[in-house]
């Protein structure tokens, strides 16, 4: 188990690094980068997975399968909406490059 | 050993979405970043399935079969102007998941009746208001932007009723924690119930009076919640992938939360607490001089045909009409009249910050050619046209010069220094936020009503018969 200072610091560091990692992003990619950001918290999906597993009653399995249903769901359909998004994400020179040279 | 490798694989998680989220701060690496954040999940999942003491495995397995399979079909059919509500509603449940996971601690403890350390106790509850709040909200805010709700909510003393349904939350959560960690009796089943359904009613209340334009600011607080509630509720199972992604994803969401609430001119209490034009005070009518003067599709499409530069202003009209294919065409067109045309988005123009550059990318418009609000607005004198479709409150000019106006301060895109303004707009209405626009009535603009789809179809027409 993680307790105390040590969990203390991982939050403040963790902290840090969320607020480092994204202070520099473009605008034009703010709304795949809340997306792409959603997915990340799409790790709610191994919580509840240990949550279920750990399930020996009936409430607390009906309540861990739906936290598994609803963690999938987001795991998921994070990455493929922001996958979808950032396919799209080509420069001219990207382009020009896939049409062998091209007439810029 | 073994649980030494699956506290490896999680640690290997945490790293590959900080370098994941890192890539996907640059266009360059972002179709790396999200891989690489995938990799990530994928590691932490299946190290997740050799955890000693686990059962229930075929739950797991269909409760993965069937969300995974839900999720992965609405994510791929869903029309690219829908994306915002999308990221709500699976934000919305994550949100629930962690809330979930906090319930069954409660009850797995309870049952056993065994008592929780303090600290578990307290960040479990936390994690679990905050989760349930992000849960009901994230569905107010799906349901509003797909126009299932489409009023806003406002009624007097709805703050302070608002204010008492979260501090009964808060108050219950209390009462949770107290008895979970041994300090009061009594059955704990219909406290924890009432501490929830409290909670997801103040996420409905809160989110109720929200007008449609304050949408992507409270989607990215929620997203920023829902970080936080994850974090928590890996700390309650002594999970470190949980806490760091979780943590991580919280600090990122409330700094693009701030990005995007200063970039409206709004603090985030303002959209939270204060229904956009609630106020309602400063009437503008009368104010507005001059005339708006109409002109016909050919004769705009002449104008940018003949000119050096158009920058073309995109805004939500361009999306509610599903025409950024035909401005993509346009624009193509216009390039091989020797016309040198740029895009310029404004931060929050559309749903979300970014919304329009999704859309023209997803049209074909290559990212080079479209330009930010601070790189773009110096270029306005030197344009011979400017082409609005469908933006409004983004380039009003009272948002410069006019302290009574409610956006004053926001900063805006200086359409009204170019030599022509062209606006495409459907109607002759004010804007979302439902405040009058002195560009219309410039000397310099010119009107073309319409649908955005059409208008543009017919001013290609006419850029191809110059």
């Amino acid at each position: 188990m993680i307790t105390g200072f040590a969990a203390l610091y991982i939050f403040i560091l963790a902290a840090f690094v969320g607020y480092e990692v994204i202070g520099r992003v473009p605008v034009i990619l703010h709304t795949p980068l809340m997306s792409g950001s959603n997915f990340v918290h799409g790790i709610v999906i191994v919580g509840a997975m240990v949550a279920l597993g750990a399930a020996d009653t009936t409430p607390e399995r009906i309540i861990g399968f739906l936290a598994v249903l609803l963690g999938t769901i987001n795991a998921v359909g994070g990455y493929a909406v922001t996958e979808r998004m950032l396919e799209m994400f080509k420069s001219s020179k990207d382009r020009d490059a896939a049409k062998g040279g091209g007439d810029a | 050993m073994r649980s030494d490798l699956i506290q490896l694989s999680y640690l290997a998680a945490a790293v590959l979405f900080i370098l994941g989220l890192k890539g996907m701060s640059s266009p360059r690496t972002a179709r790396r970043g999200i891989m690489w954040a995938g990799v990530g999940m994928l590691v932490a999942v299946l190290a997740t399935f050799f955890s000693p003491h686990l059962s229930n495995y075929l739950l797991m397995f269909v409760a993965i079969a069937v969300g995974g399979g839900i999720a992965y079909v609405a994510a791929r059919k869903v029309a690219m102007t829908d994306m915002p509500q999308m990221v709500a509603i699976y934000n919305g449940m994550g949100g629930g998941a962690a809330a979930l996971i906090a319930a069954n601690e409660f009850l797995h403890f309870g049952g056993s009746g065994l008592t929780m350390g303090a600290s578990f106790a307290v960040l479990g509850a936390v994690g679990a208001l905050i989760g349930a709040i992000s849960f009901s909200g994230s569905m107010i805010a799906f349901a509003k932007l797909q126009g299932i709700i489409k009023k806003s909510f406002l009624f007097p003393g709805q703050n302070v009723i608002n204010l008492v349904v979260l501090a009964g939350a808060v108050a219950l959560g209390a009462f949770v924690i107290l008895q979970h960690t041994g300090h009061l009796g009594g059955p704990v089943g219909p406290t924890l119930g009432l501490f929830f359904a409290l909670a997801l009613l103040y996420g409905v209340l809160m989110t109720l009076p929200i007008g449609g334009a304050d949408m992507p600011v409270v989607i990215s607080l929620y997203n920023a919640l829902t970080g936080l509630a994850v974090g928590f509720e890996g700390y309650v199972l002594g999970n470190a992938a949980l806490i760091v992604a979780g943590i991580v994803v919280g600090a990122a969401g409330t700094l693009l939360t701030q990005l995007m609430a200063k970039a409206m001119n709004r603090s985030i209490g303002n959209v939270l607490f204060a229904g956009f034009g609630a106020k309602g005070g400063q009437e503008l009518t009368g104010a507005v001089e001059g005339s708006m003067k109409e002109m016909a599709p050919d004769d705009a499409a002449i104008s940018m045909a003949f000119g050096q530069k158009v920058i073309i202003v995109p805004g939500y009209g361009m999306a509610v009409a599903q025409a950024q294919h035909k401005v993509w065409e346009l624009a193509k067109l216009l390039q091989e009249k020797g016309v040198q045309v740029k895009f310029a988005i404004h931060p929050v123009a559309g749903r979300m910050p970014g919304h329009m550059n999704v859309l023209l990318a997803e049209a074909g418009v290559p990212y080079d050619l479209i330009y930010d609000l601070d790189e773009i607005n110096g270029e306005f004198p030197t344009a011979d046209a400017a082409l609005v479709i469908g933006a409004n409150d983004v380039v009003n000019p009272a948002a410069r010069d006019d302290p009574g106006s409610p956006i004053y301060g926001m900063p805006i895109l200086d359409v009204d220094k170019a030599q022509t303004v062209l606006v495409v707009k459907r109607g002759r209405g004010a804007g979302f936020a439902g405040i009058e626009n002195k560009l219309f009535y410039a000397d310099n603009t010119r009107m073309v009503y319409g649908d955005a789809q059409d208008v543009v179809g017919k001013l290609i027409a006419g850029v191809k018969k110059v």
